[in-house]
C-alpha cells in the first residue's frame, strides 16, 4: 500500500508528466483553452493510460522479454496503443454511449500523445523495477497528474483571453510564459522525497 | 532549371518561413525536453532529421501503394520502425548522448512534426523533392533546438557547448535550465520570430497543420 502512496505522489507531483517532463504538451497547449474541453481530454488520457500501461507492460513482459525481442519495443507499443485506442473506442461507442460522447473526439488524438508512449517506456525502465499491479497504478497516478495540470493551466488561459497583452505575445507566447510560471511552482515539489 | 529552383524552395521553406518548431508549432516536447544543453539539442535535432529524411522517402515511394483508409497506421509503423534504427545506432556510438536523451528518442515516433511532413508533402511529391522536404525541415528543428538550448546554457548554466563562458560576469541564473526554463524561453523566442515577421508583412501565424492527427497548438483554430 506505501508503495502504491509513493508512485501516487511521485508522478503527480515530483516528476508531472507535463511541468516536470514535457510529456503530452501538445495536448496542454492545444485543448487546454476551456475548462469544459481540458476536462474531456484529460479523462480520455487517464482512461487510456491506465490501460494502456497494463497493456503494454504485459505484452513486454510475456511476448518482448521471453524472446530477448526488447529492442522492437518502440514499434510493438505504438501499436498496441494504437489498436487499443481503436478498441477503447468501438467498445465504449457500443457500451457506454454517454462516455462516448463525452470522451469521443479527444480518444483518436491519444495515440499520437507522448505522455501514453512515455508512460508505457518509463514502465518498462528495469530501474524502476515495477510489477504489473505497480505499472498500471503508475499509468493511472501520471494521468492523474495530466488531469491536474491541464485543469490548472485551463483555469489561468480562460482569464489570460481577457488580458491586454502585447501584439507579438498573444497566443501561444503568453501561454508558455503562463506555464512556465505553473511549471515554477512545481518546482518545489522536486525536493520532496518520500520513503 | 526551373526544376532546382523548386527543390531550393523546398529545402530552405522549413529552415525559415514554416520552421517547424518556431513558426508551425509542432514537435514541442522534444523541444522544451532536450535543450537543457546546446549540445542535447543538436543530437536529438539529428536523430530526428534522420527519421524524417527516412520516412519522407520511403513514404513518398510507397504512397501510391498504400490504401487511403490505412495509411496512418502504416506511416506509424514505418516511422517506429526507422526511429528503432536511429536508436540501436545511437546506443551503439554515442552511448553518453543516449543516456541523456533517454526516454526522447523513442518518443521521436509520436513527434508529430514526422507524421505531420509525411501527411501534407511526402504522401503528395515524389521522393527527391520528400528528401529535400525532411532535410530542410529537419535543419529547421535542428537549428531550433541549437538555439533554445544555447540561450537556455549560456543564461542557466553559463556554459555553450561545454565550454565556460560567463565565469565571472554574472551568477548563471539556474531556473532556466530547469523545466520552467524550458517554457520561458521558448515562449519568449516565438514572441520574438512574431515580432520579426510582423515587421516584415502582416501576416498570420502558424496555419493548422493539415492532417496532423493530434491536438497540437498549431491545430489549435481546428479544433
Amino acid at each position: 500500500m506505501k508503495e502504491l502512496f509513493v508512485i501516487l505522489i511521485g508522478a503527480m507531483f515530483i516528476e508531472n508528466f507535463v511541468l516536470s517532463k514535457f510529456l503530452g504538451i501538445c495536448p496542454f497547449l492545444g485543448v487546454s483553452q476551456k475548462t469544459s474541453t481540458a476536462l474531456g481530454m484529460s479523462g480520455a488520457v487517464v482512461f487510456v493510460m491506465t490501460l494502456s500501461s497494463a497493456a503494454t507492460y504485459l505484452v513486454n513482459d510475456l511476448l518482448l522479454k521471453p524472446n530477448d525481442l526488447e529492442y522492437l519495443q518502440t514499434i510493438a507499443f505504438i501499436l498496441v496503443i494504437a489498436a487499443l485506442v481503436q478498441f477503447v473506442e468501438i467498445v465504449l461507442k457500443k457500451l457506454v454511449p454517454p462516455l462516448y460522447k463525452a470522451l469521443g473526439i479527444y480518444l483518436p488524438l491519444i495515440t499520437t500523445n507522448c505522455a501514453v508512449l512515455g508512460s508505457a517506456l518509463i514502465n518498462v525502465d528495469p530501474e524502476r523495477n515495477y510489477s504489473l499491479l505497480e505499472a498500471i497504478f503508475f499509468g493511472f497516478s501520471a494521468g492523474l497528474g495530466f488531469t491536474m495540470a491541464l485543469i490548472l493551466f485551463s483555469g489561468i488561459r480562460e482569464r489570460l483571453e481577457t488580458c491586454d497583452i502585447p501584439e507579438s505575445f498573444k497566443g501561444m507566447p503568453i501561454a508558455l510564459i503562463a506555464a512556465s510560471l505553473v511549471s515554477v511552482a512545481f518546482v518545489g515539489f522536486a525536493g520532496l522525497v518520500i520513503q | 532549371m526551373a526544376g532546382k529552383s523548386k527543390a531550393l524552395t523546398v529545402l530552405t521553406n522549413g529552415l525559415l518561413k514554416e520552421n517547424p518548431t518556431l513558426r508551425l508549432l509542432l514537435g514541442m516536447c522534444p523541444s522544451l525536453a532536450v535543450t537543457t544543453l546546446a549540445k542535447n539539442g543538436i543530437g536529438m535535432g539529428i536523430a530526428t532529421t534522420a527519421v524524417l529524411i527516412c520516412s519522407n522517402v520511403v513514404i513518398s515511394l510507397i504512397r501510391k501503394i498504400v490504401p487511403d483508409k490505412v495509411r496512418i497506421p502504416i506511416y506509424v509503423t514505418l516511422i517506429a520502425g526507422f526511429v528503432t534504427i536511429v536508436e540501436m545506432l545511437m546506443k551503439a556510438y554515442f552511448p553518453d548522448l543516449n543516456k541523456q536523451l533517454g526516454i526522447y528518442i523513442p518518443l521521436i515516433v509520436v513527434n508529430c512534426i514526422i507524421l505531420a511532413r509525411a501527411e501534407m508533402f511526402a504522401n503528395k511529391n515524389g521522393p527527391l523533392l520528400s528528401a529535400l522536404d525532411g532535410l530542410g525541415m529537419g535543419l529547421g528543428f535542428t537549428g531550433a533546438l541549437f538555439v533554445i538550448g544555447s540561450v537556455r546554457e549560456i543564461l542557466g548554466a553559463g556554459t555553450w557547448m561545454g565550454i565556460t563562458l560567463t565565469a565571472d560576469l554574472f551568477d548563471p541564473t539556474t531556473i532556466l535550465i530547469l523545466p520552467p526554463g524550458g517554457f520561458l524561453v521558448m515562449g519568449c523566442l516565438i514572441a520574438l520570430v512574431n515580432k520579426l515577421s510582423n515587421r516584415k508583412k502582416k501576416t498570420k501565424i502558424a496555419e493548422g497543420a493539415e492532417g496532423c492527427a493530434m491536438g497540437c497548438p498549431g491545430c489549435e483554430k481546428a479544433s
